[in-house]
């Protein structure tokens, strides 16, 4: 198996003396279905800033999809974003006023497909996560677990190599939450990699591997 | 492998879809921050396009008029008194080559015009009788307004036509008063803008003024049209003809230059009114730089998912600039409209033909791109430098 995250000795200090993450050593490969698991202040949100390429290490290094985050420029990191890194946040980030096609093809607007291709491969992504019934709703028309599965359709519609999710259930009841966690199965079943970062231990208990966190170290 | 990574470049349509993406989430406030851009220019093509109509209408007029029309008066002596023309100075001028027609009317004075002999004494219109000879409609281009110009029989009896002016002050009489005497109008000019003295002037055969009103007989202004090519060489030796004795003494005018000096005028009017108009676009820029502030800090939780989904600094940037040239180009293409609307409105009231000049609808959208980059440049540039993480904490 081809790993497609490795952290090697990873740190992230801010000003101050806060040491968020402290030498971390972490290897996900192709595939797998993960839980970063920790209460809030483990370092798991900093975790997450460093594999989704959205910061970058004090120390150590980083590498997705076998690029050294280091050695690529910021306009390199928007590409291997744009290409094969999605993100779920725990609010949505949904457009409001903008149907369901809309807002996962915008999700692809920077991967450079044209217009058309980016609204036909939305529509696939949506019928993926079940909503093909629900492609010309707006966010308010919406349910809660309904706007995360539109978030999950956006970051897969790109087909990338990680799938990254931030508290994806934090903002849902248990039953849209337990929707939602088996939608990230049932894509990770199809191939995709997916690191779903948590402070909920039975969430986490529900995927076959954990890496619990504390005080910025693997425990 | 590192190297293959390159981010994808927007597509113009995918930019456009971009800067119309803030707003159209907050049309009322786009529309207003776009009104301030919109009455600067607006202001702008008016005070231009009301100028060119105003210049396009003298344009039309003086090409009906005519500008070879060249009028002789006697000034004044080198002691200051009054000069007078010689006797022979039409014909003299009648002489030059190029002068294709003169002809004089002679002031007369101290003879008060009333409407009827009923009015006491001093109670004048302000009116000038004024001899006239026969071919003077031909020469500064009158016209009738009713009845009929005087001819060689008419010119010799108490017969009088009078000027516009002249006609509305004293009203619809069938005869007028003039030192004792009764004279029938026959006839009632319109107003001459070569020769506005005309308008005011109550007109009398050069024979019939000699006989009843004691008229010396001398003109007091020489009325020339020219070939058109060689009116200033007429000009240059007009003075000289008319008095050679004493050329000084002779003033020589061209009355489409008073035409011309008034539109001068106007444009100095209209410097002031364009600043104010600059000063208006001004204040439009600082409403959308403003705008593009405030928009930037309400959307740094869209400038982290857009950095997220893989947008690079770049793209954040031209996205923010974008949107504020759209929303400029919105007010400056309706500044246009408005400002031809404008134009058209004015110009109707005053029968002007109306003209928007290309370059003032081209240079009006060029200074709204301008205020739109200036404008969109600074907030653009804050929103691509916001760290990611930072912009989606904001959240």
């Amino acid at each position: 198996m081809r790993p497609v995250i490795e952290l090697n000795e990873v740190t992230k200090s801010y000003p101050g003396g806060v040491h968020a993450l402290r030498s971390v050593d972490l290897t996900v490969d192709e595939g797998e279905l993960i839980a970063i698991v920790g209460p809030s202040g483990s370092g798991k949100s900093t975790m997450l800033n460093l594999i989704g390429t959205l910061d970058r290490p004090t120390s150590g290094t980083v590498r997705i999809d076998g690029h050294d985050v280091a050695a690529l420029s910021d306009r390199q990191l928007s590409a291997l974003r744009a290409r094969r890194i999605g993100f779920v946040f725990q609010s949505f980030h949904l457009a409001p006023g903008r149907d369901a096609v809309t807002n996962v093809a915008d999700g692809l607007l920077y991967a450079g497909l044209p217009q058309r291709e980016r609204e036909r491969h939305a529509e696939k992504a949506l019928v993926r996560v079940g909503l093909g019934d629900r492609l010309k709703h707006r966010p308010h028309q919406l349910s809660g677990g309904e706007r995360q599965r539109v978030a999950v359709a956006r970051a897969v519609a790109g087909d990338p190599a990680v799938l990254l999710a931030d508290e994806p259930t934090g903002n849902l009841d248990s039953a849209s939450g337990a929707g939602v966690m088996d939608l990230l199965r049932e894509l990770n079943t199809s191939g995709t990699t997916v690191l779903v970062i948590t402070h909920d231990h039975e969430i986490a208990g529900s995927l076959p591997r954990q890496v619990p966190m504390l005080d910025g170290q693997v425990v | 492998m590192a190297t293959g990574l390159r981010p994808a470049r927007l597509r113009p349509s995918d930019l456009l879809r971009l800067g119309g993406y803030g707003l159209r989430s907050r049309p009322l406030r786009a529309v207003l921050s776009a009104l301030g851009i919109a009455i600067g220019i607006a202001a702008m093509v008016s005070v231009v396009g009301i100028s060119a109509s105003g210049q396009a209408a003298l344009d039309a007029r003086l090409a009906a008029l005519g500008t070879n029309m060249l009028t002789v008066t006697p000034g004044q002596t080198m002691f200051g008194d009054e000069a007078t023309l010689p006797d022979e100075a039409l014909s003299m001028i009648e002489r030059i080559g190029p002068v294709t027609s003169a002809t004089a009317t002679g002031t007369v004075t101290g003879t008060p015009v009333y409407r009827t002999d009923r009015i006491p004494p001093g109670e004048t219109g302000g009116l000038a009788v004024t001899a006239a000879q026969l071919d003077l409609l031909d020469t500064v281009n009158a016209r009738l307004a009713g009845g009929s110009w005087l001819n060689a029989a008419t010119a010799r009896y108490p017969a009088v036509v009078l000027g516009a002016a002249a006609a509305r002050r004293l009203g619809e009489v069938p005869a007028v008063y003039i030192d004792g005497r009764t004279y029938s109008v026959i006839g009632i000019l319109e107003e001459v803008p070569l020769a506005p003295e005309l308008d005011t002037a109550v007109l009398i055969g050069w024979d019939a003024a000699k006989s009843y009103l004691s008229f010396d007989g001398h003109a007091t202004r020489v009325y020339t049209r020219a070939i058109e090519s060689h009116v200033e060489a007429v000009r240059g030796v007009l003075a000289a003809t008319a008095n050679p004795q004493n050329p000084d003494e002779v003033d020589v005018s061209n009355p489409s230059d008073a035409l011309i000096a008034q539109r001068a005028a106007a444009r100095t009017f209209n410097a002031l009114l364009l600043g104010l108009g600059a000063v208006a676009l001004l204040v439009g820029g600082i409403g959308v730089a403003n705008t593009m502030v405030i928009s930037v800090l309400e959307r740094r939780a869209e400038i982290g998912l857009r950095r997220s989904l893989g947008a690079t600094r770049g793209q954040i940037r031209t996205q923010f600039v974008s949107e504020s040239l759209l929303l400029s180009l919105l007010g400056g293409a309706g500044g246009v409209l408005g400002g031809g609307v404008v134009t058209f409105v004015y110009a109707g009231t005053q029968q002007w033909p109306a003209v928007v000049p290309p370059w003032a609808v081209a240079g009006g959208l060029a200074a709204t791109l301008l205020i739109g980059a200036v404008a969109g440049l600074f907030p653009a540039i804050r929103a691509a430098r916001l760290a990611p993480t930072e912009a989606l904490a904001a959240a």
